[in-house]
């Protein structure tokens, strides 16, 4: 036998647990002080969002909730290495990425509040909303990714999935797709090594989860998810490629969920105390906050300051999401087709006249 | 004028939109240069190049998926599912994000797609290859689905699938692909959605039926005629959403129903019609509502195909059924 084909999986990182460079040569961006600062900014503001969601919901104030504590890095990278122009299709935990691109806090809120008007985004109009069902909308990225290779325009798509969502017949199909058309897709895996209580060496017996790349002819890399300038950087990278016509990447980055599940999940059921406490010596808030303070950029003062704006700003859009109300009975009804057909409109003529009755 | 068959007219529709509408696409498996394996597709990529008319890597749900992209972001992807039991893997696409993404993200994102597929039985072919599935997706809300029974309808509805703003599942009867020819003027003219057609009209009984068994319920019609009995066949084409008021509009005329269908009885379309009937126009009804259906079987293979499938004879039984009652 000999030898017809063989492959490699590149790791990236240049910030290590401990905030020290473990590369000599940062990428371009990195060496702009205020591009780092503004990337801090939003993961520290994602945090402070995040911990008061998970407070509203344990008070009764928000339906479930899915906490992004920990993936910070992961989703604020996503979000600074994307144009406006370019597509995003996120799962359910990537908000750093769709704050950055201009979707509200209180949107998403909305939505984790039982109310689909947060769907109806403030961020870029042809983004996806949020994608529950597992790894669905890699399709959605490649089919937006065809419509922009056959425009002709300098455009990508970006997806996000778990690591459970590699196991789902949709990333393979639309990983297979994108690399025979050459697709300007971006596939990203956010691998947080649990999907709900299954660990990931339940879910494959594969190494990395980007060489499942490999198959689809496309390339692969693994990037340390909880590195904001590696996530960025090779984001960067994946997304100048798909533009110019080089085609897909898959980005497997490594993060740990630190949170449960969802807030109706109690991950303490399943998986060790010891286990997330060295997560959370790796998370990725730390490090970029030592290297800041390290190279000058970053004090206290300047964290006490960040934080208090934070809060200030969450309130705001905590507020915004209680006044919202309860949306009109008959927009059920209004959004189900351009055209509404008879049967639909009696329906929603009824259940208006049920409401003023009974509502 | 030219007499074309309906696989005939289909392919003059996608033809026609190509041609006037650079945001739609054909996509596929072997829809290309081979032109569909029941050459639904036949020319358009010669006509239209690949990048109009593309074959897909061998994935229903991707096909369907990707349809959904691509539609959310401006173009009108026309898709075909090969053969009706390979469409079950677009479901998930269809439900959860199809016919959903429109009220979901409110009115931001939309979905105007179609998804073409060959439906039922017939032919000789193989396992997986006749079911009738269109009860199915006249059951997932934000979807429109259409049957076509004749090359003309075919046109006009396939025309008026591609240039609707939301998703129809366009579900055509292979039975009828080269049946006959029929005249059909190739001038863009879409049918209205939403709506049946009177194929006939009668005094005694209304006879509803879409599809292939439109065949059956026909000939049905013409034989009871010289027996001297009116039936009213009315073409549902919109198995959902129906168009309630015309069906009604006949039963309170002549009293009397009977639905035909090739699908499965047990929750197929004829229940929610006999259902919305008995809701409505009870007390017009001189009879009890009778359904003329596939059995509740995996729709056996060919040897069996024809006793599985509504014939003549029990169409004719069934109505006899509920003009004596």
């Amino acid at each position: 036998m000999k030898t017809v084909a063989s492959f490699k999986i590149q790791y990236s990182q240049y910030l290590d647990a401990e905030g020290k460079l473990t590369q000599n040569k940062l990428p371009r961006f990195a060496e702009n002080r205020d591009e780092l600062l503004k990337m801090y900014r939003m993961m520290s503001f994602v945090r402070v969002f995040d911990t008061k969601a998970v407070a509203l919901q344990r008070t009764g104030q928000l339906g479930t909730y899915a906490s992004c504590l920990g993936h910070e890095a992961t989703h604020v990278g996503i979000g600074a290495a994307m144009q406006p122009e370019d597509a995003f299709f996120p799962m359910y935990r990537e908000y750093g990425a769709q704050f950055w691109r201009g979707v509200k806090p209180h949107e998403v809120l909305l939505f984790w509040g039982g109310d689909e008007r947060g769907s109806n985004f403030s961020g870029p109009q042809h983004d996806f909303a949020w994608a529950v069902p597992i790894a669905t909308q890699c399709h959605h990225a490649a089919g937006a990714a065809m419509a922009f290779k056959l425009r002709k325009e300098k455009r990508a798509a970006v997806s996000v999935i778990g690591d459970g969502g590699t196991s789902q017949g949709d990333f393979y199909e639309s990983l297979n797709a994108a690399g025979a058309w050459r697709l300007p897709a971006v596939f990203v895996v956010s691998n947080n090594m649990w999907a709900i209580s299954v660990p990931l060496s339940a879910q494959t017996a594969c190494e990395t989860l980007a060489q499942k790349a490999i198959a689809a002819g496309i390339e692969g890399v693994q990037v340390d998810g909880n590195d904001i300038i590696a996530v960025r950087d090779i984001m960067e990278y994946s997304l100048d490629k798909a533009r110019s016509g080089k085609g897909p990447t898959l980005v497997e980055a490594l993060t740990y969920r630190i949170s449960d599940h969802t807030t109706a999940d109690d991950a303490s059921r399943y998986r060790n105390k010891e286990e997330v406490e060295e997560a959370k010596r790796r998370e990725p808030l730390i490090r970029i906050r030592k290297y800041l303070t390290d190279i000058g950029a970053w004090d206290q003062k300047k964290e006490d300051k960040l934080l208090a704006e934070c809060a200030e700003q969450v309130d705001t859009e905590v507020k915004l999401y209680k006044d919202a109300g309860k949306p009109p009975l008959e927009s059920m009804f209004d959004h189900m087709f351009a055209n509404l057909p008879e049967g639909l409109i009696a329906q929603r003529e009824a259940a208006a006249e049920e409401g003023r009755q009974h509502g | 004028m030219a007499k074309v068959t309906m696989v005939e007219a289909i392919t003059l529709a996608m033809a026609y939109e190509l041609e006037h509408d650079p945001a739609v696409v054909v996509l596929g498996e072997d829809v290309g240069v081979n032109g569909g394996v029941f050459r639904a597709t036949a020319g358009l990529q010669q006509r239209f190049g690949k990048e109009r008319v593309m074959d897909t890597p061998l994935a229903e749900a991707l096909i369907a998926g990707m349809s959904i992209g691509m539609a959310a972001q401006g173009m009108k992807p026309v898709a075909e599912i090969q053969f009706s039991g390979f469409i079950y893997p677009t479901v998930d696409q269809m439900i959860n994000h199809a016919g959903r993404l429109r009220t979901r993200t409110r009115g931001r994102l939309h979905v105007p797609m179609v998804l073409r597929a060959p439906s039922g039985g017939g032919i000789h072919a193989p396992e997986h290859h006749s079911e009738s599935n269109e009860a199915l997706f006249a059951h997932m809300p934000g979807i429109r689905t259409l049957m076509p029974s004749s090359p003309a309808r075919a046109y006009g509805l396939l025309l008026a699938a591609i240039r609707d703003p939301d998703p129809v599942v366009f579900l055509e009867p292979t039975r009828l692909y080269r049946l006959n020819k029929q005249e059909v003027e190739d001038n863009g003219e879409a049918l209205p959605l939403d709506t049946c057609f009177v194929l006939r009209e009668g005094e005694d009984v209304t006879l509803v039926s879409w599809g292939a068994m439109l065949h059956e319920t026909l000939q049905v019609a013409a034989k009871l005629a010289e027996e001297g009995v009116g039936c009213e066949v009315i073409d549902l084409a919109s198995v959902s959403p129906i168009d309630f008021e015309t069906i009604l509009e006949s039963v309170k005329k002549t009293g009397r129903l009977a639905i035909i269908h090739e699908a499965p009885k047990n929750c197929g379309v004829g229940a929610e019609i006999a259902a919305t009937v008995a809701e409505k126009a009870l007390y017009s009804l001189k009879a009890p509502i009778e359904r003329v259906t596939g059995y509740d079987i995996p729709m056996p293979l060919f040897k069996l195909e024809h006793d599985y499938m509504p014939s003549v004879e029990r169409v004719i039984q069934g109505i006899r059924k509920v003009l004596e009652a």
